[in-house]
């Protein structure tokens, strides 16, 4: 909501610097977005008024002006401008002086234009003539005459040789201020000058609605109004206005408005704005010619009907659709639009005025079903009060005869079949400052109150309140507390801390996942962040067989884009996006994790229709110096930080994500927690990464339930340990797994650990078989082992590999 | 007998002067001081000595002993001293050359900001609670207090996955969710993520993340709410912060606020941080509505509450000075790399 000070200090007094006003306004509850003033990059700029108009000597384009800037002489200013004539006043820049700009024809620059004299072919120019937008001032708020061309300042109060921003009385800027949805109220100069009256102490002044002298014939004689959907059209109120001028507006409203950010156009829409803005009660003016019949009917539409708006567009109709109807059909959208034919026009002579309430909710249907949404649709969506409309009209009408625009005929037609009345609500200050841990005295909230227009009674502790029926956000006794609180002021409410029992602390859940980000963080890998939602061809791009559940997507009804249509299912794809967003970049090597949700479409969360969200957790690493087993060691580390028993890796040949002879089932206790393995080539081409990628993707929702992150002391070994070093010759397919599985099983209780130390393959092995070459740890926490008893579990232990295994033991 | 032996000390004097390795050192002391060494021969042949003779012979030969004998390990520490420095000299590396280091991996700025606001709550007793991502209309909206026309409703505005399930647009619904489980006294965040149709760009982001505070209790006011955040914002940004508190709307609290802090890049002077106001806008915050407690079926005479909610990727920005929130979900190495 934009507020030219000038214009709101019409309604209220505002006795203080504009930085003061709005830090006062701010704390009370209206926040600032921007001030904008209007004076900015504007200097040597004055009224000047054009004597004499000649052609230039040398250029048929051009015309050499003598202009009175105020000065002892006339200056002489070449333009190229047309829409002049003698007698008129501009805006003069003189030579030295500096505008905003831009200059006609040229782009808009930061620093501005400073203009100085110099021969325009060949003709001395000391300065140049302004049009509009070269002082700065938005095209959209550009008077509608003076769009192409100069500036015409024709008000008489304009006195040639007066600084410019002085005369037009823009000094002071407009300030555009933040409504907050819950108060439609603040959306009009009344309402901002009710604030700020209120915030300030003053008084607040209602603009006078009383015409001077009406017209003896009755707007009633010359129109009827019906109301069909009184439950959609809380009020229908309209005058009617004869000897229409169409004019330009007079100066002071045309600065309002477009201080405002409103484009001037002609007196009667420019009154039907200026009231819109001061009232927040949007107005329409009929030419009366077109209302056949003399009626006026408010009335949804028929299914199919069409209507041409004022913008020349046909628009298809629905039964919901409240229209403003005479006696043959549609004139006008309730609270949206007019209808083309009944635009006011250059000979338009008798006008009705419209100042209507039409229920918001039905405005927004239609507007949403029409795809077409204006200022008054806007503001009818967010409500407005009913009884504003009768006031609304008589200014309008006020205005016209100020104006000199029509003569206003006497009475009006109101058709408002159910009054609106104000809610009055007892509030109880005790409880007031019980909410905001103050002492305030209920006077005092009184106080606070009236100055808000509310009418008040105080009884003890019970303050009855009725506040003017504006104000529709105010229903429960909160808000009472919002409006002590905002007018007592937030800064002075005082600073404690709460005196609540605490029960700090994190969950399981989130303890295992912090334990696991560290870990990971440890041993190297960068944790990413990535959209929860995907594209669905990601399942291609990773080879995801059809008919897997990771492709039974959860799904977006709007999604901004097909990229990001679906919910996650796995974090891999994200994953791979991350490590070929870096590998074109050039990183050489990268370790990255990512643990966050995915969200299967099953229906197993709340209620049955959320889907089930499992945290996931994907590592990656490629580089130089990575394998599938420094993947494996890391994945392992972390497991084993969680506490995961029973850790497995058992290979996996038909996972088309996968490299077929390097992928692995990850199991734990006997149940599969996830895959490890290199990507398949086929999937790294599908990301332009050309090196070897390797990756894990864990059910971490599982690791939250398995793991176990207690410790518990176990005594250091008294005893010293005797090793077993041996190697020998298997079969390539003789797994080190299975091997060492079997030597944890033959050797017992005694062994104390297993570690592989080489694996060897060529001369004098043969091909198709490796040696491989472990380090047994036995021990005995009661005692010290004999050389002997250790070297007969070690026999036996050789003797059943070789049964098992074929395993040949090599000389070492 | 004697003159032979003084001759025979100087001479060897004269010659341990020359001495010029370890080895030398060695063998000469072998030659003299050795079992068959040139003094230890001369001082057997004392024993066919007179007693007057073999006295000052004796003397004058174990003094000799002791001086030989000392400046030959004197000559030796030498020599030993310096072969030691030759070795020194010979390992002597490059200081300078890089550490040898496997690299500790580096957290994602979302998450380091959220650990950190969430270190200063649990400081002050409050708990981590967590909720869904895809979420209940009536979780995020209609328990929420948010009008059946509420505009961030719209279609346009958030990601719906049926007319009664979309995906959460602020953590706010954990405050339902939370009321719905537990009973007063509540004192719990949640963060985690949102989404809402914004199209990317440098200050827009369709998901984000958010922390959300709820503080329920008997007694609880709004001036334990200005407590909390005041305390919240000087922990996060420096004890000399300062907070400022404008009334504001949400439909879910009455009365609402939003919070500012004094500019932690100026402290308030006013620079391209805080657009010249002095001021960051940091947080919406507010005693939580009656229609929001009963939902909980909390006695909202009994019962207050406050409740406040943030964004994680605003504060992440200003805080770290990052200029365009894209960067947070790029994940190149090198950006995430900066903050470990």
């Amino acid at each position: 909501m934009l507020v030219p000070v000038k214009w709101l200090s019409e309604y209220t007094d505002i006795d203080m610097p504009v930085d003061q006003w709005v830090d006062g306004m701010v704390l009370s509850g209206t926040n600032l977005e921007t001030v904008e003033y209007f004076d900015k990059g504007i200097s040597g700029v004055v009224v000047g008024k054009i004597l004499k108009i000649d052609r230039h000597p040398n250029a048929d384009k051009l015309v050499v002006c003598s202009v009175d800037v105020g000065k002892d002489a006339p200056v002489q200013i070449v333009t190229g401008a047309s829409n002049m004539k003698e007698g008129d006043k501009v805006a003069v820049a003189l030579d030295g002086s500096h505008v905003p700009g831009p200059l006609h024809g040229k782009p808009k620059t930061e620093e501005g234009e400073t203009i100085t004299a110099g021969a325009l072919r060949g003709v001395e120019s000391y300065g140049m003539m302004c049009g509009c937008q070269e002082l700065g001032f938005a095209d959209k708020i550009v008077p509608v005459r003076d769009r192409d061309g100069l500036w015409i300042l024709d008000d008489e109060s304009f006195v040639p040789g007066t600084p410019i921003i002085e005369a037009l009385g823009m000094e002071l800027p407009a300030v555009d201020f933040e409504i907050t949805p819950n108060r439609p109220d603040c959306l009009s100069m009344l309402g901002i000058a009710r604030e700020s009256a209120a915030t300030f102490g003053k008084s607040l002044r209602y603009p006078e609605t009383e015409c001077r002298k009406v017209a003896p014939e009755k707007s009633g004689d010359y129109i009827k109004v019906e109301i069909r959907r009184p439950d959609l059209c809380k009020r229908y109120c309209c005058r009617v206005i004869k000897d229409i001028k169409i004019a330009q507006s007079p100066w002071w409203m045309q600065r309002c408005l477009m201080q405002a950010g409103m484009r001037p156009i002609n007196n009667i829409v420019d009154i039907t704005n200026f009231v819109m803005l001061e009232y927040g009660q949007p107005m329409h003016a009929f030419d009366i010619r077109t209302v056949r019949g003399g009626k006026i009917i408010v009335d949804t539409a028929k299914d199919g009907d069409k209507f041409t708006t004022l913008d020349g567009q046909e628009r298809e109709l629905s039964d919901s659709i409240l229209m403003i109807n005479d006696e043959e059909g549609p004139i006008a959208i309730a609270g949206i639009m007019g209808g083309l034919d009944s635009e006011i026009e250059g000979d338009t002579n008798m006008v009705l005025v419209e100042s209507a309430n039409f229920l918001g909710d039905s405005v927004r249907a239609s507007s949403k079903k029409l795809g077409l949404r204006t200022e008054a649709s806007g503001r009818f969506e967010k409500g407005i009060d009913p009884n504003l409309a009768k006031d609304a009209c008589d200014r309008f009408c006020y205005l016209v005869e100020l104006l000199g625009a029509g003569t206003v005929l006497s009475g009006d037609v109101d058709v408002y079949p159910n009054v609106e009345k104000a809610q009055t609500l007892k509030v109880r200050a005790s409880r007031i400052n019980h909410v905001l841990g103050v002492d305030i005295p209920a006077e005092q909230m009184a106080e606070y109150f009236r100055g808000l227009e509310m009418q008040v009674s105080l009884d003890g502790d019970i303050i009855t309140v009725t506040p003017p029926t504006v104000r529709q956000d105010l229903l429960i006794e909160e808000d009472y507390v919002e409006e002590v609180a905002r007018m007592y002021g937030y800064d002075k409410l005082p600073v404690t801390i709460p005196r609540t029992p605490d029960v700090a602390g994190i969950s399981r859940k989130q303890s295992v996942r912090n334990a696991a980000k560290d870990a990971l963080l440890g041993l190297g890998f960068s944790e990413f962040q990535t959209y929860s939602f995907v594209s669905p061809k990601t399942m291609d791009k990773v080879r995801v067989p059809e008919g897997s559940f990771r492709r039974q997507f959860v799904k977006l009804i709007n999604p901004l884009g097909e990229e990001t249509s679906v919910m996650r299912t796995m974090i891999l794809p994200n994953m791979l996006d991350v490590l070929a967003t870096n590998y074109s970049r050039k990183a050489e090597a990268v370790r990255g994790f990512e643990l966050g949700n995915t969200f299967i479409n099953n229906g197993k969360g709340d209620g049955g229709i959320l889907p089930e969200e499992k945290d996931a957790l994907c590592a990656a690493c490629y580089g130089p110096q990575e394998s599938f087993f420094t993947l494996k060691g890391a994945v392992c580390e972390m497991l084993a930080i969680l506490g995961i028993k029973d850790v497995e890796f058992s290979s996996v040949t038909d996972n088309a994500t996968f490299h077929p002879g390097r992928c692995a089932d990850i199991s734990a206790g006997g149940k599969v927690i996830g895959t490890i393995g290199e990507l398949n080539p086929a999937v790294t081409e599908n990301y332009d990464i050309q090196t070897r990628v390797y990756a894990c993707e864990l059910d971490f929702a599982s690791l939250e339930e398995m793991a176990d992150t207690t410790h518990r002391y176990t005594p250091l070994p008294k005893y010293p340990a005797m090793t077993r070093d041996f190697a020998m010759v298997v079969a390539e397919d003789v797994q080190v797994g299975r091997l060492m599985k079997a030597i944890r099983s033959h050797a017992g209780e005694l062994l104390e650990d297993v570690k592989l130390f080489d694996v060897y393959r060529g001369a004098p092995i043969l091909p198709g078989s490796k040696s491989v070459a472990f380090s047994l740890t036995y021990r005995s926490s009661e005692r010290t082992l004999k050389d002997a008893e250790v070297s007969e579990i070690n026999e036996k232990l050789l003797i059943a590999l070789k049964d098992e295994f074929n395993a040949i033991l090599r000389e070492m | 007998m004697i003159d032979n032996l003084k001759a025979m000390i100087d001479e060897a004097m004269h010659r341990l002067e020359s001495v010029a390795s370890l080895e030398d050192a060695e063998n000469l002391r072998v030659k003299i001081l050795g079992k068959k060494g040139e003094l230890t021969e001369m001082m057997k042949s004392m024993k066919d000595m007179a007693p007057e003779q073999r006295k000052e012979f004796g003397a004058v030969a174990n003094e000799a002993r002791t001086r030989i004998e000392k400046t030959i390990s004197d000559k030796m520490d030498y020599f030993r001293e310096l072969k030691k420095q030759a070795e020194f000299a010979a390992e002597t590396i490059d200081v300078t050359e890089p550490g040898i280091v496997t690299p500790l991996g580096a957290k994602h700025l979302i998450s380091i900001t959220i650990d950190e606001i969430s270190r200063v709550f649990m400081d002050m007793g409050f708990s981590v609670a967590e909720g869904p991502e895809v979420e209940t209309v009536f979780n995020n909206f209609d328990a929420l207090n948010a009008g059946p026309n509420h505009p961030a409703r719209d279609i346009t505005d958030t990601f719906y996955i049926t007319d009664d399930v979309l995906l959460r647009t602020q953590t706010s619904s954990v405050q339902v969710r939370t009321l719905l489980a537990k009973k007063p006294p509540i004192k719990v965040i949640a963060p985690g993520r949102c989404f809402r149709c914004d199209t990317p760009d440098a200050t827009h982001s369709p998901m984000f993340h958010q922390v959300e505070g709820l503080v329920v209790g008997e007694g609880i006011t709004m001036a334990d709410l200005k407590g909390v955040l005041d305390s919240f914002a000087k922990q996060m940004f420096g004890p000399d912060s300062r907070t400022k508190f404008r009334p504001h709307h949400f439909p879910f609290t009455e009365p609402s606020a939003e919070m500012d802090v004094s500019c932690f890049k100026c402290g308030g002077a006013g620079c391209n941080i805080c657009k010249g106001s002095g001021w960051i806008e940091i947080l919406g915050c507010g005693m939580v509505h009656p229609n929001v407690l009963k939902v909980g079926g909390i006695d909202t005479e009994k019962y207050t509450g406050f409740a406040f909610g943030m964004g994680v990727e605003r504060i992440a920005m200003l805080k770290y000075g990052v200029d365009d929130i894209r960067l947070l979900y790029e994940n190149d190495i090198r950006f995430i790399r900066q903050f470990k």
